[in-house]
């Protein structure tokens, strides 16, 4: 168990080092560097002339004249050593002081997300393959095609209208209006969570539906198997038959593939959050890359990967407990 | 589904020329017969096709130009063609025209359906000359009204008709999902067949490298190469540059799923035997390999095609992608953002309904392509 514990920590390492390379990258794409905008920002409509000479003085006060390579190392050293993720451009302040709890409000809302697709789907999945053909069945495999075919930012959209059509309420954000700019407390954390469960139910939406079919898959595998056909033989209950066998397995593809969802939750979380007007991580980011505030943008794309990767690692381990036979096998 | 079997052992003619056309069918002549047989993958195949050639002759099937404007009718709702009225029933369908009159309120003037007013629908009307996808000239339309305009969807705020613009951007949005198909197909197949090809350490690196490009969340990263795209670009470069993102974002998937698809068939029996008997490796690669491969990549690229239109979407419906005045479902869906809108106006959502539609389609057609693309699965 230590060697796979190691071996799997280390190439979790190594995945970070390539990411961060690659967010980096991205961050270097669009035209114009720092200093071009900082420029800009500074003197525009101030009736000074700024000069390349000027921006060139910047850029080197700046350090932003030395080679991508020796920045990478600072940036990525500065964010390893000290967590200092740089300024930002369209605050000018330090992103970490941007970012504040907004980190914490995206855990939050990916652990919701995460408790309802696992909480909906395992069930939800097991009782369609047992019940296979049946009405409901041939329900939710239209449903989990839908999942597919109405993103999820669509069905924000639409869960808008009808709310506000019927209820005449507007069911975004993550706070009520007063709520927003105070402090924590008991009472804003109780806001918070009357206020999560939507957004995390229209962010688990397509894994939902992915889930649910992955589990009715492996179901309907298990079912099938001869250690099933010997316990209904010995005349074990079909209930207590269906948890000990079949439905032990039926998770394990589930605890595979957290990471894979934990990626698609993030990867709708912007577009989401633009429509719903949630204020975390996700709806900075798409502000981020609309202003051009790389600094933010790369910070965000970083430590959202990191999340997704050690969710990876997390799920790794899991399986490894849950299933002894992966670690035999390496 | 049942597969398509070799008929029985029998004697009459008719089954033994069933049987002759069974054994004499080429692959594709078999994989058409199994797909045939799946009659959801046919029914969204012929949805698909149809959403093509709106799209493509959208010069004539669209009574307007996707950024003509009527300056009468803004934000003004769907005109659905009927028959019968208040006044009776005719025979042609008509939707009721419009007067402008002052509101009592606000006193502005605004545009309000007169029930009076019968603007019968008419067919092939003329119309200004355009040119059919940029070189068939064209003087008619499919319908339209004489001396009226004709909103079957309504118009948005500046008063564009919808219905047209959405055929408009139905062709955008498609062809833009074919290219960046085609370009990631392009860089799987060179990446994910090198791969496959040289295996040992190659085939290592590349199968960590594109792990670990899947780490990163596919809509955060298309977004941060869509931000990158200079603001004064035009829209046509906008559209390539859009083309190139999704295709360098969308290969790895494919790569991969290339790679496992060569090696699995490389171990086939036939294979080993073509090579036991002496055969060059370029014969098996051409003769035994790509045909049984081919029909598996078409799977992969219609499965992947969903995948490409929502990215579209997405990134132009936050401000991203393509951007006014390209027209794509995207684009019309940024007007349907805000709540105010979709509930002063939900007609401005219908380009959704073609983007779900559109995805639904494209993924039933996969399955049934799957389910076909080896023909000789079931008969074995």
């Amino acid at each position: 168990m230590a060697r796979f514990f190691v071996e799997r920590f280390l190439g979790m390492l190594v995945t970070l080092f390539v990411v961060s390379i690659m967010v980096f990258i991205i961050m270097e794409l669009p035209p114009g560097d720092y200093a071009d905008r900082f420029a800009f920002r500074k003197f525009s409509g101030l009736g000074i002339t700024v000069t390349e000479a000027d921006i060139q003085a910047i850029r080197v006060e700046l350090g932003l004249d030395r080679p991508a390579v020796e920045r990478y190392f600072s940036w990525i050293g500065n964010i390893v050593l000290r967590g200092d993720f740089g300024m930002a451009y369209a605050f000018e302040t330090p992103v970490t002081r941007v970012i504040g709890d907004k980190g914490w409000l995206t855990l939050g809302l990916l652990v919701v997300t995460l408790l309802i697709t696992y909480v909906v789907a395992i069930p939800v999945g097991i009782y369609a393959a047992v019940r296979r053909g049946s009405a409901p069945d041939y329900a939710l495999t239209v449903v989990s095609y839908l999942g597919l075919a109405l993103p999820n930012f669509m069905l924000a959209l639409v869960l808008l209208y009808f709310a506000n059509r019927w209820f005449g309420a507007s069911i975004g954000g993550l706070f009520s209006p007063g709520m927003q700019q105070a402090p924590w407390s008991p009472a804003k954390l109780w806001d918070l969570i009357t206020h999560m469960w939507l957004p995390a139910l229209v962010l688990a939406w397509s894994a939902l539906a992915y889930q649910i079919q992955t589990v009715r898959a492996t179901m309907l595998d298990e079912l099938g198997k001869l250690s099933v056909v010997a316990a209904r033989a010995r005349g074990v209950p079909e209930g207590k038959l269906l948890v000990k066998y079949p439905a032990r397995l039926a998770v394990n593809p589930v605890v595979s593939t957290i990471g894979f969802d934990v990626n698609r939750i993030f990867s709708e979380l912007p577009i989401v959050a633009a429509v719903l007007g949630l204020t975390e991580l996700g709806e900075l980011l798409l502000r981020a890359y609309l202003d051009l505030d790389m600094n933010v943008a790369g910070a965000i794309l970083l430590i959202l990967t990191t999340i997704i990767v050690v969710m990876n690692f997390v799920s790794d381990l899991l399986l490894a407990w849950l299933d002894p036979r992966i670690k035999l096998g390496g | 589904m049942a597969a398509i079997e070799p008929p029985r052992r029998s004697q009459t003619d008719s089954e033994r020329r069933a049987r002759e056309r069974y054994y004499s069918a080429s692959q594709w002549t078999l994989i058409w017969w199994r797909f045939r047989r799946h009659r959801m993958a046919m029914a969204g195949a012929a949805v698909l096709l149809t959403m093509a050639l709106l799209g493509l002759f959208a010069e004539f099937f669209a009574p307007y130009g996707p950024t003509q404007r009527n300056a009468t009718y803004l934000n003004g709702p769907p005109q659905m063609p009927m028959f019968c009225d208040h006044n009776g029933c005719t025979l042609r369908p008509f939707v009721h025209g419009t007067r402008t009159e002052r509101d009592p309120v606000t006193l502005r003037s605004r545009t309000v359906p007169d029930p009076e007013i019968r603007n019968h629908l008419q067919f092939f009307v003329e119309a200004p000359r355009t040119r059919l996808m940029g070189f068939i000239p064209v003087e008619r339309r499919l319908f339209g009204l004489e001396g009226a305009q004709l909103h079957l969807w309504g118009t948005d705020s500046l008063g564009r008709d919808i219905f047209s613009r959405t055929l408009y951007a139905t062709r955008t949005s498609l062809s833009i999902g074919v290219l960046g198909v085609l370009i990631s197909f392009f860089l799987a197949l060179s990446i994910g067949g090198a791969a496959g090809y040289f295996g040992g350490a190659a085939d290592y690196a590349i199968q960590r490298l594109t792990e670990i490009i899947r780490v990163i969340p596919v809509i955060p990263l298309y977004m941060g190469l869509a931000a990158a795209m200079p603001r004064e670009w035009s829209t046509t470069q906008v559209y390539f540059a859009m083309t190139l993102i999704l295709g360098a974002v969308g290969w790895p998937t494919l790569a991969r799923r290339i790679r496992s698809q060569l090696l699995s068939i490389r171990s086939e029996d036939y294979v080993t035997a073509a090579r036991l008997s002496g055969a060059r490796s370029s014969r098996i690669i051409a003769q035994h390999m790509l045909p049984s491969f081919t029909s598996f990549i078409i799977v992969d690229l219609v499965i992947s095609f969903p995948y490409m239109i929502l990215a579209e979407t997405a990134l132009s419906f936050v401000g991203l992608g393509l951007r006014p005045p390209a027209v794509s479902w995207g684009v019309m869906l940024q007007d349907a953002q805000s709540i105010r809108a979709i509930e002063q106006a939900p007609w401005l959502f219908i380009p959704a309904g073609f983007v779900v539609v559109a995805v639904l389609a494209f993924t039933v057609i996969g399955d049934g392509l799957r389910d076909a693309a080896d023909p000789y699965a079931g008969a074995r």
